[in-house]
């Protein structure tokens, strides 16, 4: 899990009480320039903002009377509060102010990664535990109350909806994917079929699961949409793998992260032996 | 706007192209132009994935309503950043929605369906 949270700045852009109005088309690019930067914008125009003050800096905007924006000081003495001046400045030199105001502060931006992770649907769970058992990246485990759970969202590969084309129960999406139902969409029960596909990881050891699984699926195929296919998956599955092993560009880390036909194995066997035990719990209480 | 007034959220989806940029776009613009309050963010899933704690000040708001994408997407990264959302929460979709559905939901003075109800 990632959990470095770079956040320095929150930006009010206003025109409440004091300031003057901006021109009708610039709040919301001046907000949009700013929001695909990274940074989140409130919107103040009546009244308080909808959300209370956090631990952020405070970075109001504005225009105001003789281009004087006023000083304001947070009562509590907690946090810092700016105030800057807008009037007449283009979008892109209120972007450069809110940049310079940041300064070097550390930032979390777009464009610099994709939030990529399974999320799971626990109203259509049924806690099989077959994402366990397929994903070889670690992603999921199971938590206390042996309940399955995304638990390793950095483990995930970038552009991978695999395990989510396997689950029986079309209760992985991808909220970052193009198409549904694995972006979130609506299910189209009689599309998804209720083809319980089993995926035993330990068939890579004996060989080839990805000929097993396409005989399986063929039965199946006319119950699945195609978005929603195991042959699908593991050709991304594969694909994944090829990737990480060709590219002579990969940190030494990934690299390392890519299973052996032993590690498989041994993934295999502590994925079911979670699987396994989570379920007993459940069953004996 | 009056405290009773719901808290509105929209989200830009910036960190994937997946959400049409003239949908949100003119939602922005018909957010600013109605002259209300509204928070916005970068990206939901972004912070979800690093499970920010301003989810859990948005999720406790007593009336949300979300500028987003598809609601059981929404409802499950609140839920997976262990924040989950209220019953009454309503998530408008600018994956499939317009604009003009959109802004007239989270500007409408009566209750927005909640989440299940509000898929189109």
């Amino acid at each position: 899990m990632i959990t470095h949270i770079h956040r320095p700045l929150r930006v009010v852009l206003y025109e409440g009480q004091g300031a003057i109005p901006l021109h009708a088309e610039a709040p919301a690019k001046v907000m949009a320039a700013l929001l695909d930067k990274g940074y989140a914008v409130t919107r103040a125009a009546n009244g308080a903002p909808a959300m209370p003050h956090d631990d952020r800096n405070l970075l109001l905007l504005g225009s105001f009377p003789e281009q004087k924006a006023p000083e304001i000081e947070d009562a509590e003495g907690q946090i810092k509060i700016d105030t800057r001046d807008i009037t007449g400045l283009a979008t892109e030199d209120i972007v450069s102010l809110v940049e310079k105001t940041r300064g070097d502060k550390p930032m979390n931006e777009p464009g610099k990664w994709k939030p990529w992770f399974p999320v799971i649907d626990y109203s259509r769970c049924t806690n099989c535990m077959q994402c366990l058992s397929f994903c070889l990246f670690d992603v999921y485990g199971v938590s206390e109350d042996n309940k399955i759970q995304v638990q390793n969202n950095d483990n995930c590969k970038t552009n991978c909806p695999a395990c989510s084309r396997v689950c029986p129960e079309v209760a992985i999406m991808f909220p970052k994917y193009q198409a549904g139902p694995i972006n979130g969409d609506e299910i189209n029960e009689a599309e998804a079929g209720r083809e319980k596909i089993k995926v035993d990881i330990s068939s890579l050891l004996g060989g080839d699961i990805y000929s097993a699984l396409k005989d399986r699926s063929a039965a199946a195929k006319s119950r699945f949409g195609k978005e929603r296919s195991p042959d699908k998956a593991l050709d991304e599955r594969k694909k994944c793998l090829t990737k990480l092993v060709g590219d002579g560009f990969i940190p030494a880390d990934v690299l390392a992260s890519l299973p052996s036909p032993d590690e498989i194995l041994r993934k295999a066997e502590v994925a079911k032996a979670r699987a396994a035990t989570a379920l007993a719990n459940i069953a004996a209480s | 706007m009056p405290d009773s007034s719901p808290t509105l959220l929209y989200c830009r989806c910036a960190y994937a192209q997946v959400v049409p940029s003239g949908v949100k776009n003119e939602v922005l613009q018909r957010l600013c132009d109605a002259g209300v309050n509204f928070e916005t963010v970068s990206d939901l899933c972004e912070m979800a994935a690093h499970r920010d704690p301003r989810l859990a000040a948005l999720s406790q708001c007593s009336s949300l309503r979300i500028a987003a994408c598809y609601p059981r997407a929404v409802k499950g990264l609140f839920q997976q950043a262990g924040t989950p959302l209220s019953a009454n929460a309503a998530v408008l979709n600018m994956r499939n929605q317009t604009a003009e559905d959109i802004v007239g939901q989270m500007l409408a003075l009566e209750p927005v369906p909640p989440t299940e109800e509000s898929q189109s």
